[in-house]
């Protein structure tokens, strides 16, 4: 939409109005202070004020047209803002952990909390959320793709009741998650704190969410594809596997993604069941395993500023790893069921190609080839009016 | 395909059609089933597993477990009254502050944004819906709990009239009054939960808003509408469905948020009313404080507790996805 000139004017107008009158009210005649309250006179100032000046040229359903567009672009970019700002916050006030080379590469062994930042690092809290999610994502990606095929090729009540305990059990805190495993395998089996118990509360806890994204993929792909492949006598299976998980493969990509970032940033399951250390341990059926929510969480607990900048560090590593996964997730997914990238469609033309190929040296070869054309010959003879 | 004789010398039978699988076609549902019991066996295990557990606790409170502000389950008096009032009051401050939030953001990327800029901002927004709660709680504990304390002192003063704002010991003619009544207070956990269900929220909103059809919103137009006017005519109407829905979504994450509301708030067992005040309670921080020095009755009445929070949740998810599927936005999802 084309802005007129002296809808700028009216902006800039009414902004620098209310920040000095917010000035003169905040230095000199009310007892007010601090930012935030700076901010929120200054902001209803400035509404108060733009709509004075755009009543100027404007009459009733403009004015308040343009008062609640400048509310929402407001709002928008202060939501924006501050979710910027809180990721950035992290990484920043983690760069005093992350220039020292050490921490990418040592545990904590040697490094006690009086230690510099020269010492120690968190090589084994990165290691322990990675054995961790690959356990839980072990159990959870076959499981739960199976169970979402069967929720939407089996349909049925078991199918219908099957979709309404998991929608339920989205529903699960992730405290409670762990609380059960830590009440089975823990109290329960007596095994000790361990990455395995940990990967299993985080299954329990993802196993939902996964089930519940890839049915809504699945869900979307048309129709028509799979009557397609029905009418030319497919079997189930074949329609499945060459059909339907092709078809949406990438939002299947997107949703297991997105349920693996969900899983490595929860530190409450966690933190019932996988035990602290400050050593590396590469062996998740014994031990407490560290992870990295799990270590930013606990060294944040520390009076010491060495420590705290560790958590930061630690917790900057853990957004990288979320943002990594974040960018694959759109790399790999973000595409409707059957939107194809480049290559895929290059593929495809190329197979399309081949079967054309095929077809017509199975057509040459065939064994009774000469026979079609003098009958055509023959049948336009016959319609020649003679 | 057999042709049945269909009339045979049994007269008019009608014929049953039957078409076999085959053995790959029978092994694939078999195994699709297995897959839906299994899922079905583990979820109905863990709702079951908490029930059974509680009981023993359930079973000695009686309906004392919903009316008793304390938690010493060994000494026998324990509920979940403080903490039931402590979540939910954290869980309203969080959607206080993240509905209206999350509503001018959704309208700004629906209606306002340029198109190029759309993309990235929907992107932002989902980005930062995997933000782990961790980070969210660093911000607050170390950021945000200082930056708010003058706001909480304003409020504390001029709307300390009304019981929910008032501060005990807190005197507000006095300036240099420590500021330590004032942190790891409801209001400031529920600010920190609020920006962190607000991109949930908020991302359910514009897929809502963006399904709002053109025809109607060109209609108003037609008739002469502002943006606005067509927005609160047509847009909002429309989506209703979906904003009510993906309000009480981020209600259900918001109960059940541990971590950040952990690290901020300070544990007490009274029924905290008053929100500026430090100190308050929520179920899933008591479950992780108490986890590990409890004895198995101690154990059981956690798993009470959790089991509430559970229902609880639940049943504020149920009452959104139905929200949704009934409205006229959502049919299509």
């Amino acid at each position: 939409m084309q802005s007129r000139a002296s809808d700028v004017y009216a902006v800039v107008g009414a902004g620098a109005a209310a920040l000095a009158l917010t000035w003169v009210m905040f230095g000199w005649l009310l007892p007010f202070n601090g930012v935030v309250g700076f901010v929120v006179v200054a902001y209803v100032l400035f509404l108060a004020l733009y709509a004075l000046l755009v009543s100027f040229d404007e009459d009733g359903p403009a004015i308040v047209d343009r008062i609640a567009a400048a509310v929402v672009r407001s709002m928008g970019l202060l939501l924006v803002a501050v979710l910027v700002f809180v990721v950035s916050y992290a990484l920043f006030e983690g760069r005093k952990a992350l220039v020292h080379l050490n921490f990418f590469t040592e545990d904590m062994q040697l490094a006690g909390p009086l230690e510099p930042l020269s010492v120690g690092g968190a090589l084994h809290a990165a290691v322990g959320t990675l054995v961790q999610i690959t356990l839980a994502l072990l159990v959870t990606v076959p499981v739960g793709l199976v169970c979402a095929v069967f929720l939407s090729e089996v349909p049925g009540p078991f199918a219908r009741f099957v979709r309404t305990i998991v929608e339920a059990m989205t529903a699960l805190p992730s405290i409670v998650a762990g609380l059960f495993i830590y009440a089975t395998v823990i109290l329960g089996l007596g095994m000790d704190r361990s990455g395995l118990a940990a990967a299993l509360a985080l299954a329990v806890m993802m196993l939902p969410i996964i089930i519940r994204a890839a049915d809504v993929v699945i869900r979307l792909v048309p129709g028509t594809l799979r009557e397609a492949a029905y009418a030319m006598g497919t079997s189930r299976w074949r329609t499945v596997w060459h059909v339907v998980l092709p078809t949406c493969r990438s939002g299947l990509t997107t949703s297991v993604i997105l349920g693996t970032g969900r899983g490595i940033g929860e530190t409450s399951p966690v933190l019932l069941t996988a035990g602290f250390t400050s050593e590396m341990n590469l062996d998740p059926t014994s031990g407490p395993m560290v992870s990295l929510p799990l270590a930013t969480f606990q060294y944040v607990k520390s009076p010491e500023p060495t420590m705290i900048a560790r958590g930061f560090g630690t917790a900057a590593l853990l957004m990288a790893l979320v943002l990594a996964l974040f960018v694959a997730a759109r790399f790999f997914g973000g595409r409707g069921p059957g939107q194809l990238t480049r290559r895929q469609e290059h593929r495809r033309v190329l197979a399309s190609r081949r079967d054309a190929e095929r077809f017509a040296e199975s057509h040459v070869a065939a064994p009774n080839p000469p026979s079609t054309p003098p009958r055509t010959t023959a049948l336009d003879e016959s319609r020649r009016p003679s | 395909m057999a042709v049945a004789t269909g009339g045979g010398v049994d007269g008019d039978v009608p014929r049953r059609l039957y078409a076999d699988p085959g053995l790959p076609d029978r092994v694939f549902r078999a195994v699709l089933r297995g897959g839906g019991a299994l899922v079905l066996a583990v979820m109905l295990l863990v709702g079951g597993f908490l029930l059974y557990r509680a009981w023993l606790a359930l079973d000695k409170a009686g309906w004392g477990f919903l009316s008793t502000a304390e938690w010493a389950p060994d000494a026998g008096k324990f509920g979940i009254a403080a903490v039931l009032v402590g979540t939910v009051l954290i869980a309203s401050v969080a959607v206080c502050v993240a509905v209206p939030l999350a509503t001018g953001a959704a309208l700004y990327i629906s209606e306002y944004a340029p198109p190029r800029l759309r993309q990235t901002l929907i992107s932002v927004v989902d980005l930062m819906a995997a933000v782990p709660s961790v980070v969210y709680g660093l911000w607050g504990v170390f950021f945000l709990q200082d930056k708010v304390i003058p706001t909480a002192r304003w409020i504390a003063a001029y709307l300390g009239w009304i019981p929910l704002f008032d501060v005990d010991g807190a005197d507000p003619a006095d300036p240099l009054a420590p500021a330590s009544v004032y942190t790891s207070s409801t209001f400031i956990a529920g600010l920190v939960v609020g920006m962190m269900i607000a991109p949930i929220v908020c991302s359910i909103m514009r897929e809502v808003f963006s399904q709002a059809p053109a025809g109607e919103r060109e209609g108003a137009y037609a008739l002469g509408a502002t943006r606005w006017g067509m927005i609160r005519s047509v847009v909002l109407p429309f989506g209703k469905g979906g904003m009510i829905g993906g309000t009480m979504l981020g209600l259900g994450r918001a109960l059940g948020e541990t971590i950040a509301v952990y690290m901020i708030i300070s544990l007490v067992f009274d029924i905290q009313w008053h929100v500026l005040q430090s100190g308050t309670s929520s179920v899933s921080s008591l479950i992780a404080l108490r986890y590990g020095e409890a004895s198995e009755f101690g154990m059981s009445a956690l798993m009470a507790a959790g089991f509430a929070l559970f229902l609880m949740t639940l049943v504020v998810n149920f009452a959104a996805s139905s929200i949704v599927a009934r409205s006229r936005s959502g049919a299509a999802s």
